[in-house]
């Protein structure tokens, strides 16, 4: 199993098929159902995100960063899956599949990196 | 042999080590032990324990000790390695990996190119090759992409996948100049799938059509000319690969379709009714409507094939008055054609292209 990260984005390009999208409330249900949706939700918008640096033992707390395209993160979820296949099954699944676009990432686990 | 390893280790760049150090043994103990019986199973043999000898090695892990006890139970026979090479073609076409990397990969690992063969088919320098190799392989293991064959409900959309990938390869091959013949290689790789999916129509209609646009090869660059179909030389068309790619046709999809086109041609016996149905059947996009608005000047004159390109919707598609020219220079309306011609030439893709019209301009404007 390997956990994977999606990225639920809005990207100002939605589908135009004008059949009803998925219904998300089904979509959580169901992969929570499966076990293969472990965790996930929706973000609050960009313009109420925070930065947080240190530099030279000073932390620097900003407001931002300021998207000014229409690209950003609504939201995420945690899969558990055996394959990218089965990740991308799942993200296709997804209404904001249609209404943006989904990005997926494997985990990197730090196991891998002592062996 | 590197399909299998991959299947037993998950670990393509271990698998390709393995191989090789296997061939590397097999150069110094055959010439003295003399060759084995059955030398595929012997290389196979030497690659599994070596790679079982580096995971035992590496095996700090419960999860690596797990990979080596379930080797040691693993005889590989030949439905398993058939089974394997089909993983192996539908994991480097995976959609998830960039398409010039699948294209790479393909030739890599399934056609046993080297990259430096790569990369000079390909025209770009070996260490770019290289990077595009290594990262594919990266992120077939970060990623997790699947080393099997797609379930049956992905299967058609994963398999149009793969047969893009050859065709792709099969078209380079009519620009590329290299010392390997990437048309010849596709056709190699598109045998090796029918093989391991017999009877499948889309595999059956990509063969088909790379084997009836391949006979003509020999007649349709001559000297580094580019020969129009009509002008070809008939006995230069080489007639068994035209009698395998006729024995392929089915009724099915797009490459069957496409196919079925090829075969009107490589029938040549002037009868050119069927192909606006099938480029009807293909349908969309500018090119397909250009051909079939071609196929009407075929079947019914070129009048009427002129009037076909008049009704098509505007586009910049570059062999547009190319084709309206070759129409106008049939009908004897020079001046029309040279005009076109003229067109034509400014937008123009390829040298031999470039010639041909330069020809064709010179003969209206005689």
């Amino acid at each position: 199993m390997t956990r994977y990260i999606m990225f639920v984005c809005v990207d100002g390009d939605p589908d135009t098929d004008p059949s009803p999208e998925p219904d998300i409330e089904k979509w959580v249900a169901d992969n929570d159902a499966s076990g293969k949706r472990v965790g996930g939700d929706r973000l609050a918008g960009p313009s109420d995100a925070t930065m947080v640096r240190l530099r030279d033992g000073k932390t620097l707390v900003t407001d931002g960063p300021f998207t000014e395209g229409k690209e950003f993160i609504v939201g995420y979820d945690l899969l558990e899956c055996d394959s990218m296949d089965e990740a991308i099954a799942i993200a296709a699944a997804h209404p904001m599949a249609r209404g943006g676009r989904i990005e997926v990432r494997a985990s990197w686990p730090m196991e891998l990196d002592l062996s | 042999m590197v399909s299998t390893l991959i299947r037993i280790t998950g670990d393509w760049s271990l698998a390709e080590d393995c191989t090789a150090d296997a061939f590397e043994k097999a150069i110094a103990r055959w010439p003295v032990d003399g060759v084995p019986d059955n030398p595929g199973a012997w290389l196979t043999t030497v690659a599994k324990n070596k790679a079982l000898d580096r995971l035992r090695r590496a095996a700090n892990e419960a999860r690596k000790l797990e990979q080596v006890a379930i080797m040691n139970e693993l005889e590989v026979d030949d439905v398993e390695l058939t089974d394997d090479r089909l993983r192996l073609i539908f994991t480097c076409c995976h959609p998830a990996l960039p398409l010039e990397a699948r294209v790479a990969l393909t030739l890599r690992t399934v056609a046993g190119l080297t990259t430096p063969e790569i990369a000079s088919a390909f025209l770009v320098p070996e260490p770019t090759m290289a990077q595009r190799l290594v990262r594919a392989q990266k992120k077939i293991k970060n990623a997790g992409i699947p080393y099997r064959v797609p379930s049956i409900d992905l299967l058609p959309e994963r398999l149009g996948g793969v047969l893009a990938v050859l065709y792709l390869l099969f078209n380079e091959g009519y620009t590329a100049v290299s010392r390997v013949d990437l048309a010849e290689e596709a056709i190699r790789l598109t045998r090796v799938l029918l093989q391991l999916m017999p009877g499948e129509p889309e595999v059956q209609g990509l063969l088909a059509l790379e084997l009836l646009q391949h006979s003509r090869r020999r007649a349709r660059l001559v000297d580094g000319e580019l020969v129009p179909l009509e002008e070809q030389d008939r006995s230069l068309w080489d007639q068994a690969l035209v009698d395998e790619g006729l024995s392929l046709l089915r009724s099915g999809g797009r490459y069957q379709t496409q196919a079925a086109i090829a075969a009107v041609h490589a029938r040549d016996d002037g009868d050119y009714s069927e192909l606006v149905a099938l480029y009807d059947r293909l349908g969309g996009g500018a090119v397909v409507a250009l051909n079939r608005a071609v196929a009407i000047g075929m079947a019914d004159g070129p009048e009427a094939g002129l009037a076909a390109i008049e009704a098509l919707p505007a586009s910049d598609y570059y062999l547009v008055p190319a084709a309206r020219a070759d129409f106008l220079r049939r009908l004897g309306r020079d001046a029309e054609a040279a005009e076109q011609y003229r067109l034509a030439l400014a937008v123009v893709k390829t040298d031999p292209e470039r010639r041909y019209l330069a020809r064709r301009l010179a003969e209206v404007e005689g």
